[in-house]
């Protein structure tokens, strides 16, 4: 059994209130790949959609997707977990690829979020968690976050303004990059000015600072077999390691609160199937829904010991130059978090690190790269290896 | 006799907004009215769960009696919510957190009546139930 490559990556720019429907949207992501694969419709044997479906009027957007993009009349059909769908997406179709059942797949993923308000987005994220017995005391996806973050503070004494650290560092990313929504520059000052809406309180210890946005957007990978992926593409990137795992989702049933036990889970998964540690890694996209869910991945992922993610922020290590780059795209905390449509966005941004192309944003000369995409509050957890 | 058969759709009125009405553990409802949190215990092997649930994954059986959550737990974390979700603003503001009693844990939210600056990942609470302004049923976390 051969090897499972990535040949082509895409997304379109994250914003807010895209102006078309979520086929338009979905078409952006899957045209950026194709044109990077250097591919057509017709060599895509099957597309896996993915999304959080909450958000959709359309019932079952696979078929009119497939449609859309020329996909018919190729097997198509819908993933979700919450998050991290489209990593899931990925996982899927390795084991499409890997199998042997199909040769080339389009994973694309995708959400059109701002059709509704705010309050009412949180609403239905909330209803991610435990909608028996959670949901009705009025939960939020923030407010489990921070749930967390009270609790790291706590044991390891790491503070706000730590975190605050690591919305300096998104943005500073964030700034450079075209696809993301928030491209405006944040210090850390902002954080203790009344005046900047940065130190409005969302939900204790947790500012509009530690959140990352609301936005529409669509991303696309596309894998191949071995032997296709060399024959189609001059730089495969290849999938060395993938983790997946899941919890309790009401937080009653969970024992840790200084960490996500999926990410713990799927990582080890991950760097045992490639065969590297933590120490191996060159570049790293985690997802940071919200500061605290960055900290947490930087000790969950061996990036650093239990208590000392704070230190790694501190010293700057997660920068570009530093000696675990974390995000050098904005992460979701710029960039925006369309649901279905972020883990795909990590994807990329790692591949292109890997291929030697991400501008202004690049990594020097590196090898090894892992995604680490969450699903809830810690409900899913996915982790991926890719590697030149 | 022409008896009209009723759904049983206590669980409605479980918390400020219940998205859940009809569920085997509808008694829990009840229990609240009668001033009582309940938690679940399977009579097969013992376990306690919180929420309480109908079955029992481990034995793979429904035979569970009801148990009452009551004495001390510790404080695990909690957040205090600036904004809310949808038909939550009124209660505004309010802190979400989870008590642990060693066998098992409680999500829910911390009373009112708690000042802010009294609140530490720690300390010991009790869970009692409250009635809400608009009539429903929930449980929170005092003072001892």
């Amino acid at each position: 059994m051969g090897k499972v490559g990535i040949i082509g990556v895409g997304q379109s720019a994250f914003v807010r209130g895209y102006p078309g429907s979520i086929r338009e949207l979905a078409f952006e992501g899957f045209r950026d790949a194709v044109q990077d694969a250097g591919v057509s419709s017709q060599d895509i044997d099957a597309s896996v959609i993915c999304s959080a479906p909450e958000y959709d009027k359309q019932r079952s957007p696979a078929g009119v997707f497939a449609e859309y993009l020329g996909l018919v009349p190729q097997p198509t059909f819908y993933m979700e977990s919450l998050c991290s769908s489209s990593s899931m997406g990925l996982r899927v179709a390795y084991s499409l690829v890997k199998s042997g059942l199909h040769d080339v797949v389009a994973v694309i993923g995708f959400q059109k979020m701002s059709e509704i308000s705010s309050a009412e987005s949180q609403e239905r994220m909330g209803r991610g968690a435990d909608i028996q017995w959670e949901s009705p005391f009025g939960t939020m996806m923030p407010a489990y976050y921070a749930m967390y973050a009270r609790a790291h503070m706590e044991k390891y004494g790491t503070t706000p303004e730590d975190l605050a650290l690591i919305r300096v560092k998104a943005a500073t990313y964030g700034q450079v990059n075209e696809k993301a929504v928030y491209r405006k520059p944040v210090t850390f000052e902002m954080f203790s000015d009344p005046e900047s809406p940065m130190s409005n309180p969302v939900a204790s210890p947790l500012r509009v600072g530690d959140c990352c946005a609301n936005a529409d957007g669509s991303s696309c990978v596309i894998v191949a077999s071995e032997e296709r992926a060399k024959t189609l593409s001059q730089k495969p990137v290849w999938i060395m390691g993938l983790g997946a795992a899941s919890t309790a989702v009401n937080l009653a049933g969970r024992d840790l609160f200084t960490g996500l036990t999926v990410a713990q889970e799927a990582g080890d998964q991950a760097y045992k199937m490639a065969g590297v540690t933590p120490k191996d890694i060159d570049v790293a996209e985690v997802h940071d829904c919200f500061t605290i869910a960055e900290m947490m991945a930087y000790e969950n992922l061996g990036f650093a010991q239990p208590g000392e993610g704070k230190e790694l922020i501190k010293s700057k290590a997660t920068y570009k130059e530093g000696s675990i780059p974390v995000n050098v795209d904005g992460g979701l905390l710029s960039k925006g978090h369309p649901i279905g449509a972020t883990g795909g966005s990590q994807l990329r941004t790692i591949v292109l690190q890997l291929r030697g192309e991400a501008g202004d944003m690049q990594v020097k000369d590196p090898e090894v790269g892992l995604v680490h995409n969450i699903g809830g509050v810690g409900l899913y957890g996915n982790v991926t290896i890719l590697g030149r | 006799m022409g008896k009209k058969k009723e759904v049983d759709d206590r669980f409605k009125k479980f918390g400020t907004v219940s998205f859940t009405a009809i569920t085997k553990v509808n008694d829990f409802i009840d229990y609240l009215e009668q001033g009582k949190v309940m938690a679940s215990r399977c009579q097969t092997c013992g376990m306690v769960f919180f929420p309480p649930r109908a079955d029992c994954y481990k034995c793979l059986t429904s035979d569970m009696e009801w148990v009452e959550v009551s004495g001390k737990g510790k404080l695990v974390s909690y957040s205090k919510l600036e904004f809310a979700p949808i038909g939550f603003g009124d209660d505004l503001p309010y802190a979400i957190a989870l008590l642990d009693y060693g066998d098992y844990k409680v999500f829910g939210r911390i009373a009112d009546n708690v000042p802010d600056d009294e609140i530490r990942v720690g300390m010991e609470l009790v869970t009692r139930v409250n009635e809400l302004p608009n009539g429903q049923l929930n449980y929170v976390f005092d003072r001892v």
